[in-house]
């Protein structure tokens, strides 16, 4: 409960034993450190990592904030960071993308407090539509340090680390984490909780902070130099070690974050014993270490989820040492896409040595296979405001209309029986592309983006459609909170991180200053009015824009589920009902369902949205008190 | 410390148990709850959870290991020695997790939540018998119940359909956990003003009822 996990967060029990997830670990990491500021967007999976500090920060005497994009989140933390307060940012991989303008500069400029830049990378896309990016490149790239822990204990021993290297070396350190660390929970021994400056002073200086050429070459050198400084700790530091370091073999194996437990994993269940070099502080690299541990086998085997960075580090240094070392990975062993897990390190630690399992995993999977199950995607809620919309839009401009879809719930609406998601990229890309599409074709088009979407990159697309004249219809679905990563506030909201009021920020206000005459905001569950004004603005000559305005349902539930709280449901009136399934076929709501030959409403699943009374075409839906 | 498993006595060094359920089924809070518990046991413990969009009405496989030493959060296919479903398709879902030769136990509730695939894109939900017969590939044990219908009978509402699992899997010596480190793990997890519907809820696990299918028996 958030209570509990509350107590546990904040615990000041030095040495007690609490299982945390990674990210709640990395916040308690935090709060060992004395961290004054955080900051985040929110992305899956490292949404809790924000909400947790959303959960503690007032209590814990520190600042938390819903920043609107992943960049100003992480300029909000420089800030933070430059006037001496320990700052930490978290951001989802595709976030990097957003802050990378600023995060360049930042690793030149250097820090101040210590300043953590927690990544989570999410192999297998398990919350991530657009790509399986992998993190430890931006690394390489900005010249900034990198952490990878493996489990919730590390996260919180690597946030400690990272904040007194960043503050000794006065650089930003990346802590990277990937889903199953993440979204894991493991044992965290507990530290103290240390208070340090929350309030700090920004120290003017020409010298440091201004880039501009012929400093910005000078900072390139010297970032160049510190980062030769960090890996003389990357040579020495605990975290890079050698398990089982006395083994006799021809075989050794290097791994790190989550790859390394599935590692050890392996080696218990094929009860077999070799040397494995776990990397920790994997930017910049341990090269000496990495050259004494390689030389004393004649193969090795990298196992690292996504790209080949550490196999080729291993392959570039093995030419110094051991020119002949037999590297295995990612040349034909190891997938170079998608999650690992122990069965996959298996299988390649069998190829090579010949041990076996007692199960035959292939022979096992076979017959699982041979099943044909139903999918089980998943929907929008009962009671979904996006569903109301979705339905109207379809009526009012048929299936031949281009809808340009964007990141949020209403992604769903890729799934049948809506398909009202042509295109699917990146924050706020459904009013770029719809705008290039409308430049191009004569078709009608229509983007959907969602509130906080639309705050974070929606903005300056819709500048370019007004600016650059294009027609198209926008639908701003506006459910005010971020739903999908779990129900955070946004400037819409007009409720902080911190949990205070805030000026209520009107998307229909900004869509007017940018010159939008057509706008309009509708409750989606007037589903005839949502219709009219589809139809009308889609004949405009101008671009327009409804901003379907409705509460998430989840977060209306809560408050009606509130003890004693009776509302109106629905019901199939089984008299009126000509069996035609429109209900349940096409609206798709997962409350609605058939049993032989009645259509029924599920009255523990219904939410009384009532939209379904209105998409009945015989009025065969009513009210019922439940 | 070694875990014994209370069936077929080997001893074991870890314990490896699979939640399956549709999001919203409370797989999560039985996921912390026995966590916690092992916890308390002395026992390390991983897990694996998946939030974020897979929750909104999606399957929501959790996996849970406690022993003298866990490294992965994810239970290896074939090696579960427990699989709790919340709901029968669930349970096939997730059927690979176990395994005949480690003698896997499959605790599934029968009620059904049929996704929309069915009916919208035609696909089939596999019959009772198709259920039980493949899960019988995968286990040592297949227990099926109708615990979402004993839990609303006794407290009017489904919602803690999971709780009677854990309850029934307690006292069934299916989970090598104290009773009273779960029943503590159970409190600490639950609101106060539901606390002793769960504690009830989690005792009825302990009655006589009857049990749709269990393949032990009918052996």
């Amino acid at each position: 409960m958030k209570g509990d996990n509350l107590s546990k967060i904040l615990s000041i029990v030095n040495g007690k034993k609490v299982i945390l997830m990674g990210n709640e670990a990395i916040v308690r990491g935090a709060l060992e450190s004395g961290i004054g500021f955080a900051s985040t967007y929110p992305g899956t999976p490292a949404s809790e990592i924000g909400d947790t500090f959303a959960e503690v920060a007032k209590e814990a005497g520190m600042y938390f904030e819903y920043s609107t994009n992943e960049k100003v989140a992480l300029e909000a933390a420089m800030g933070a960071c430059f006037s001496g307060v320990r700052s930490l940012v978290s951001m989802k991989q595709f976030g990097v993308n957003v802050a990378a303008d600023s995060l360049f500069p930042l690793a030149y400029v250097g820090t101040n407090a210590g300043m953590i830049i927690a990544v989570a990378d999410d192999p297998g896309c398990w919350s991530s539509a657009q790509s399986e990016q992998d993190t430890r490149y931006y690394a390489r790239m900005a010249h900034i340090p990198m952490l990878e822990p493996s489990d919730s204990q590390e996260c919180k021993d690597f946030v400690k680390i990272a904040f007194d290297l960043s503050e000794r070396f006065k650089i930003p350190f990346f802590l990277r984490t990937t889903t199953r660390v993440s979204h894991g929970k493991g044992i965290v021994k507990l530290g103290d909780i240390v208070k340090k400056n929350t309030v700090g002073v920004f120290k003017k200086d020409m010298g440091k902070f201004n880039m501009m050429p012929p400093r910005t070459m000078q900072l390139h050198d010297e970032i160049l130099k510190k980062i030769e400084k960090i890996r003389e700790i990357s040579e020495r530091t605990k975290i890079n070690f050698v398990v089982n370091p006395e083994i006799k073999s021809n075989l050794g194996i290097v791994a790190s974050g989550v790859s390394f437990n599935y590692v050890m994993d392996a080696l218990v269940d094929l009860n077999i014993k070799l040397p494995v070099l776990k990397l920790s502080l994997t930017y910049p690299l341990p090269e000496k270490k990495i050259k004494n541990f390689i030389k004393k086998y004649k193969s090795i085997l990298v196992v690292e989820e996504l790209e080949p960075l550490l196999e080729e580090a291993v392959r570039g240094l093995a030419k110094d040492v051991n020119p002949k070392l037999k590297i295995i990975g990612k040349n034909g062993y190891l997938p170079k896409s998608g999650e690992y897990d122990e069965e996959i390190v298996i299988a390649v630690i069998s190829k090579i040595t010949g041990r076996k399992l007692n199960i035959n995993l292939k022979d096992h999977l076979k017959k699982y296979k041979e099943l044909k199950l139903p999918r089980r995607f998943a929907v929008m809620c009962p009671g979904c405001p996006h569903r109301a919309t979705f339905w109207a839009v379809k009526i009012a401009a048929g299936l031949n209309t281009v809808f340009g879809g964007d990141i949020g719930c209403y992604i769903l609406g890729i799934y049948p029986p809506y398909n009202t998601q042509d295109f699917v990229f990146s924050m706020g890309a459904s009013e770029g592309i719809i705008h290039g599409i409308k430049k191009t074709t004569d078709q009608k088009v229509i983007a959907f983006i969602g509130d906080s979407t639309f705050f974070h990159a929606g903005i300056p697309g819709l500048i370019n459609i007004v600016f650059n004249k294009t027609n198209p219809l926008i639908v701003v679905l506006d459910n005010r909170i971020t739903a999908m990563t779990g129900h955070q506030t946004n400037p819409g909201v007009g409720i902080t991180g911190m949990g205070d009021r805030s000026r209520e920020i009107k998307i229909e206000d900004i869509v007017k200053a940018c010159g939008v005459k057509y706008v309009k905001v509708i409750d989606p569950f007037n589903v005839k009015k949502m219709i009219k004004t589809v139809r009308k603005f889609l004949n405009k000559k101008e671009v327009s824009v409804i901003i379907a305005k409705r509460e998430c349902r989840l977060l209306t539930m809560r408050r009606k589920l509130k003890p004693g709280g009776k509302f109106l449901k629905f019901k199939i009136n089984q008299e009126s009902c000509r069996k035609c399934g429109l209900c349940l076929y096409q609206f798709a709501c997962p409350a609605i369902y058939k049993t032989n030959d009645e259509f029924k409403i599920d009255l523990d699943l219904c939410t009384g949205c009532g939209v379904c009374s209105q998409v009945c075409p015989y009025k065969a839906i009513g009210t019922v008190m439940k | 410390m070694s875990l014994q498993s209370n069936w077929n006595g080997d001893e074991m060094k870890e314990f490896n148990i699979v939640i399956a359920g549709v999001g919203g089924q409370g797989v999560l809070t039985l996921n912390n709850i026995i966590a916690e518990a092992a916890l308390k046991q002395g026992y390390d413990v991983k897990t694996a959870e998946l939030h974020g969009l897979a929750q909104r009405g999606g399957s929501v496989p959790c996996h849970l290991r406690f022993g003298d030493k866990i490294f992965s959060p994810l239970v290896m296919e074939g090696e579960a020695h427990l699989i709790i479903a919340l709901e029968p398709l669930e349970a096939l879902k997730s059927s690979y997790f176990g395994s005949k030769e480690n003698k896997t136990t499959f605790l599934v509730n029968n009620s059904r939540i049929i996704p929309l695939s069915v009916p919208i894109c035609k696909e089939i939900y596999p019959s009772h018998e198709e259920i039980t017969e493949h899960l019988k590939d995968f286990s040592g044990r297949v227990i099926i119940l109708s615990a979402s219908e004993i839990v609303k009978k006794e407290v009017k509402s489904v919602i803690p359909t999971n709780i009677y699992m854990l309850g029934y899997a307690s006292y069934r010596d299916l989970i090598p956990l104290n009773r009273e480190f779960l029943l503590e793990a159970l409190e600490e997890n639950t609101p106060k003003k539901y606390v002793d519907m769960n504690r009830k809820v989690f005792e009825l696990g302990g009655k006589e009822i009857k049990i749709i299918e269990d393949t032990e028996l009918f052996k």
